[in-house]
């Protein structure tokens, strides 16, 4: 399984293709693309949003699915999805609180 | 210090309006990413994991306080409250956003700062020995010569576009502090029997993946050819530096191609050429920004024993005088090397509180100047002995009296792929993992002087190859795997370190780093020989058993 990844354009803030076709800033609500058609769908939506000048450098990665429900395969990947592994308050891990609430 | 004249001032403030109309044709559509990208390097602003980061020079890690209160300012306003003072002397922003950029260059410009030529192969920021101007052994402040440099060097049409990135390291005390071996150009002032002074001149040394000690080209350059030399260097680079491979780009591999005979010879036609013209520096104009780093109006009566008094007084503040203080020209005077290695925290990271709190403390005891120095601390270079116990109360309030300056918990680390989109492996979390293993203050005072140097990439930003001992993280299998060099050295005698053996996990590192320092601490013959000259006395054989056991 696969996720479409990026940074945005005016803040630099890591995003991921969603379900429904926007962008979501947390990976848990990342589209998992399943099938080489979804993938190449996702690229083409990624393609239009730098055209759009949403979005810097889309890129494909590799998911699993954990208890928890999707994390990525490569370690960077993941600290990229939560922050750097040593400031627990920065990043998108420290706003799992707010999110919850 | 030296100061903006209207020259300066107009060529800052265009290049922030220039920069800010780029960032609104690229917001607009107008500029896509890839004619985007070139430009916002020229003003360092990179994209990272999460964000973009902001990389601010500091010329030869020199400021004032106010220029400090401003990067605090920045780090609150437009950041997440910290900064990051780098191997090169200079601060990095990890979260701005690429819309507020140019309202940071626009309050930066208020303190006569910038971000023009952070990045980019071009000619970067000049570095500078942290105690220039104030070192008991230095020959001559070379602040002024890194200035006229600087000057040369800003949007120098011809070097604008070099193969690759170039650096300019200089130092004026025998006792090389600036590492300037490693650099593209390294720079040693010095002056001849009849009081001339000129530059012994380095070429071609660097980090990253090809590790190379620079050769010398030059014995003593007067001063007045140094920019006409430098220009001869970069002309040669310029023209025969290879443009096809990124990897090797640099002035190093064409050194080492040529040969440095060969090389030397095409720099000094080309010298030859130009020497007499444009570039020879008028001995007034030398003058004339040697005045802004005039020394400031030491007390003569200034040692009044007080601090010899209150460091018997006081074993906390006796540790600190006894690593953090440095020999000062001036009777009764000191450097003080604030340490940004706090037990356990990320090397070079100072929040904008901590920021203000250096400025205040350098505008109350420090003639207001401050020094950022190549292994992420900063200095206060110029302060009274007898105002030491003030300024470690500072400090200690601030939470920033550590005093560990040299010691093995002193350790420069890259970002890592905690932040950089480069990154293969952490390296701040090793860092502080290696810090707390060693954090008393007993332990790190027994082990004595030890440079610890980690890089979380090939790159080499953490300068590992020239540390005592060096860890480069890097990525095999998907996992963090770091290798160990040993015998690494940046200073006047400059090595790079030899690679011990097979490399160990995040979680056994650490280990390993300790089983390193125990075996040193076994074979030293007095506690006074450090673990670099323990090292070169014995090789490499007795920690290779250590880690692996016998072959």
């Amino acid at each position: 399984m696969k996720a479409l990844t990026a940074n945005r354009l005016i803040d630099g803030e890591v995003v991921w293709l969603g379900r429904s076709g926007q962008w979501v800033e947390m990976l848990q609500s990342a589209w998992g693309l399943e099938t080489p058609e979804a993938e190449a769908e996702a690229l083409a939506i990624g393609a239009k949003a730098v055209a759009d000048r949403l979005l810097v450098d889309p890129y494909l990665i590799d998911l699993r699915r954990t208890e928890d429900g999707i994390e990525a395969v490569r370690f960077r990947e993941r600290i990229r999805a939560k922050g750097p592994t040593t400031r627990p308050d920065l990043g998108k891990q420290a706003r799992r609180e707010t999110s919850a609430a | 210090m030296y100061r903006y004249d209207e020259f300066d001032t107009d060529f800052v403030s265009a290049r922030v309006e220039q920069f800010t109309d780029q960032v609104r044709r690229r917001l607009a559509g107008d500029l896509d990413e890839e004619q985007f990208k070139p430009l916002r390097l020229m003003n360092g602003v990179y994209l990272q994991l999460h964000a973009y980061m902001l990389r601010v020079a500091i010329p030869y890690g020199t400021l004032n306080g106010a220029q400090m209160r401003k990067l605090a300012y920045v780090a609150r306003t437009y950041d997440r409250g910290y900064g990051h003072f780098t191997t090169r002397q200079n601060i990095q922003f990890n979260w701005p956003r690429l819309k507020d950029i140019p309202a940071i260059l626009e309050e930066l410009a208020t303190v006569e700062m910038h971000a023009i030529q952070t990045s980019g192969n071009c000619i970067r920021n000049v570095t500078a020995d942290h105690f220039s101007g104030a070192a008991a052994d230095e020959i001559l402040d070379p602040r002024p010569y890194a200035e006229i440099l600087r000057q040369w060097s800003s949007l120098h049409p011809e070097f604008s576009f070099l193969p690759r990135k170039f650096k300019i390291a200089v130092t004026g005390a025998p006792h090389d502090r600036a590492a300037v071996q490693v650099h593209d150009i390294g720079l040693q002032a010095k002056r001849d029997a009849d009081g001339n002074v000129g530059f012994t001149v380095f070429v071609g040394g660097g980090l990253g993946r090809t590790p190379m000690i620079a050769r010398k080209v030059r014995d003593f350059l007067p001063e007045e050819d140094l920019l006409a030399y430098c220009e001869a260097i970069l002309r040669v680079y310029n023209r025969y530096g290879r443009r096809d491979n990124k990897y090797k780009a640099r002035i190093k591999i064409l050194v080492h191609e040529t040969g440095v005979d060969t090389l030397k010879a095409d720099i000094e036609r080309e010298f030859e050429e130009i020497r007499h013209g444009v570039l020879r520096l008028p001995q007034d104009e030398i003058d004339r920004i040697t005045d802004y780093f005039a020394p400031p109006p030491f007390d003569a009566g200034a040692d009044d024993g007080s601090l010899d008094r209150a460091t018997a007084a006081d074993p906390a503040l006796a540790a600190f005088v006894e690593r953090n203080l440095h020999a000062h020209k001036a009777p009764g005077y000191a450097s003080v090397t604030i340490s940004l290695k706090p037990i356990g925290k990320a090397p070079g990271d100072a929040t904008a509180d901590q920021m203000d709190a250096v400025a205040a403390l350098a505008e109350r005891f420090g003639h207001d100047e401050i020094r950022v120095s190549h292994e992420q601390n900063l200095v206060l270079p110029h302060v009274r002995k007898a105002d030491v116990p003030a300024i470690f109360e500072g400090l200690k309030a601030a939470g920033l009296a550590e005093a560990n300056a040299g010691l093995v918990t002193d350790i420069i680390a890259c970002p890592g792929m905690d932040f950089c989109a480069l990154a293969t492996a952490r390296s701040i979390p090793v860092a502080q993992r290696i810090s707390e293993r060693f954090g008393t203050p007993e332990r790190q005072r027994d082990i004595g002087d030890l440079k610890i140097k980690i890089s979380g990439c090939i790159n080499a930003c953490g300068h590992h190859h020239v540390g005592h001992i060096g860890i480069l993280g890097v990525e095999k299998k998907g996992e963090e795997y770091y290798q160990i060099t040993l015998g690494g050295s940046g200073d006047e005698n400059s090595s790079i370190g030899e690679i011990i053996g097979r490399g160990f996990s995040y979680d056994d590192v650490v280990d390993a780093v300790e089983t390193l320092v125990d075996t040193y601490i076994g074979l030293r013959e007095t506690p006074q020989e450090d673990f670099l000259a323990a090292y070169r006395r014995v090789g490499d054989a007795p920690f290779k058993e250590a880690l692996y056991g016998t072959a």
